[in-house]
């Protein structure tokens, strides 16, 4: 037995680090970890009232009332706001039922075969997928093949295929929430596979898949890569009143004005992007509170 | 044992003619699975696999009319298996396979014309952990009523489910209220007040009692008593107390190396806590292992 092992229960110390030097490590890691916590934060915040300072004066009532412009003082966010809208309608109306229909046929009624499997796996995938690419299948597929035209519906199609893996996603994990213990209930009492659907987990479900409509929404909105691909218009001093109308929308508008040499189009943008935010931050609010107020306790 | 051995599921006539052919009881040696003259549902070499796995094998079981039968054994002895065959509730997971057949009322339910759905409504289920919907008391009980075409008064059920799960006057005051905002105890009679409100013939009971104090457990048993008046009661335990308290009738299930899931013996519950013909039978209950 080596000289090393016969120490254990001897007089002389065995342990000898500093407990000076060990504390100091510990509160490196504490420093450390709060400067990178704060790095972000505060390049958020210093962003933030960048833009907040560049918009002033500019986010009256005539910046929303007025279409875009060639002069700064009388642009404004009318067509884009409201082609978010009407093009946003066009997404949910075909993303959700089409997301939570998938949601409910995976979780519920498909087998577990290779086929599910590979759809599952697909679906993952497509989540991750740049949206940019998304806008050259948009391009090729509703704006050319299904001569939709770069309008409001070639836009809200592609859209709606960006966000339908995120419903699906958000809306499978609502599903696969529901206790177990309410499906055998139901059947238990003669319903079918359907009335348990219907009746227990789609009701039970639904606070988890309207946050994660919202959140998806949210995503869309924000978007603007896949949009200029499929052509949506920079200027536009009309309202769609078509859903084959050409349109814009809020992202877009504010990359035209940051695109532009006159730093009064500048602030513009930042009233654009203070808009923007407000709506997100809105939308992502309204999901919160939803998916604390509708939680269902079994 | 007597009985033919049934191993086609359709050979149902045959099993009748067994039972009414049977000689007397005397003439059975000492180790024979007991024969039930009549009995509501009858387990006739029934077996199931999870995938490879086998959890039940062969048996053979009628479960009298209008009483409590309990069915006892240690942890991963099949019972629980056994019960969920009986209405088909098995099936809910991927994988099973069943062998054998199940006579309720004589009809096989494993036959491929009976639709599960149906033998759920005419085979209630009680749960182990008390499962009300996240609903009001009403909805609770006139859901099953609903889907499966109630059509005369939705009040009059609602009050005589509640009443005959001894419930009603604990609730009646306010049966909007949540399921859910109820004791232990009263969400686990409400449980069975929404089960025999689809007017079913047998009653499944999965341990009804085992998340529940003492009292509600007193209380539960109560009322099995009361609803074995109207209803063929099987109630899987592994409270032999419990057995031996509420129960007309008991069997006793084990698995062992060679199969699992086994019906080791059954009886009347007097002789079989009293004196039991198998040795492991006795080993158990006098809780030499389990």
């Amino acid at each position: 037995m080596s000289e090393d092992t016969q120490t254990v229960g001897r007089s002389e110390p065995i342990f000898k680090a500093s407990m000076q030097w060990r504390r100091i490590k510990a509160h490196f890691f504490v420093v450390l970890g709060l400067l990178s916590v704060l790095l972000g934060v505060v390049t958020l915040l210093v962003l933030l009232a960048d833009v907040i300072i560049q918009s002033t004066g500019w986010l009256d009532w005539q910046f929303f009332t007025s279409f875009d412009s060639r002069f700064p003082e009388r642009a404004g966010i009318k067509a884009a706001l409201f082609g978010t809208l009407y093009m946003m309608f066009f997404t949910m109306l075909l993303a959700v039922p089409i997301g939570v229909m998938s949601a409910i046929y995976l979780e519920e009624y498909a087998g577990d075969n290779w086929f599910t499997q590979f759809i599952q796996v697909n679906i993952a995938n497509l989540a991750g997928v740049p949206s940019i690419v998304y806008g050259l299948l948009g391009l090729q597929v509703f704006v050319r093949w299904m001569e939709m035209g770069r309008s409001v519906l070639a836009g809200s199609c592609t859209m709606a295929l960006l966000i339908l893996p995120i419903i699906i996603v958000a809306s499978r994990e609502a599903i696969r929430a529901v206790p177990p213990s309410m499906r055998e209930a139901s059947f238990a009492l003669g319903a079918s596979k359907w009335e348990t659907v219907r009746h227990h987990v789609l009701p039970y479900a639904l606070p988890g898949m309207l946050t994660g409509a919202i959140l998806a929404a949210a995503r869309a909105i924000g978007e603007t890569a896949p949009l200029i691909t499929i052509g949506a218009l920079t200027f536009v001093p009309f309202l769609p009143e078509h859903p084959l109308d050409r349109f814009t929308v809020l992202p877009i508008q504010i990359f035209n004005w940051v695109s532009r040499a006159q730093s009064e189009f500048h602030e513009l943008a930042a009233a654009g992007i203070i808009v923007l935010l407000v709506v997100l931050i809105a939308l992502n609010s309204v999901a919160i509170y939803l998916r604390q107020r509708l939680r269902t306790k079994y | 044992m007597i009985k033919v051995p049934l191993k086609k599921a359709d050979a149902e006539e045959s099993t009748v003619e067994a039972v009414v052919t049977q000689p007397a009881p005397a003439e059975l040696p000492k180790d024979a699975p007991m024969e039930i003259l009549d009995p509501a549902v009858e387990v006739n070499n029934f077996s199931l696999w999870y995938g490879d796995f086998q959890a039940v094998t062969d048996v053979s079981i009628g479960f009298p009319r209008k009483k409590i039968t309990a069915v006892i054994g240690p942890s991963g002895c099949g019972k629980s298996t056994l019960l969920r065959g009986v209405n088909r509730m098995n099936e809910l997971i991927g994988g099973v396979r069943t062998q054998g057949n199940v006579l309720l009322e004589g009809t096989n339910i494993y036959a491929d014309t009976v639709d599960p759905v149906e033998v759920r409504r005419r085979i209630g289920m009680v749960f182990q952990k008390p499962n009300p919907f996240p609903r009001s008391i009403r909805d609770n009980i006139l859901f099953g009523a609903r889907v499966n075409g109630y059509q005369a008064d939705e009040d009059e059920l609602v009050e005589a489910a509640l009443r005959g799960a001894a419930l009603w006057d604990e609730v009646n005051h306010d049966l909007k209220q949540s399921g859910l905002a109820l004791s232990g105890g009263q969400q686990q009679r409400l449980c069975i007040a929404r089960a025999i409100a689809v007017s079913p013939e047998v009653l499944l009971m999965d341990e009804p009692c085992s998340a529940l104090d003492p009292i509600a457990t007193l209380k539960i048993e109560d009322l099995m008593r009361e609803l074995a008046k109207d209803f063929t009661i099987i109630i899987v335990t592994h409270n032999m107390q419990q057995a031996a308290r509420v129960s007309d009738y008991t069997a006793f299930m084990l698995s062992d190396d060679e199969s699992r899931g086994k019906l080791i013996e059954f009886g009347p519950t007097s002789d079989l806590f009293t004196n039991p013909t198998d040795e492991r039978t006795e080993a158990y209950i006098t809780g030499r292992f389990g």
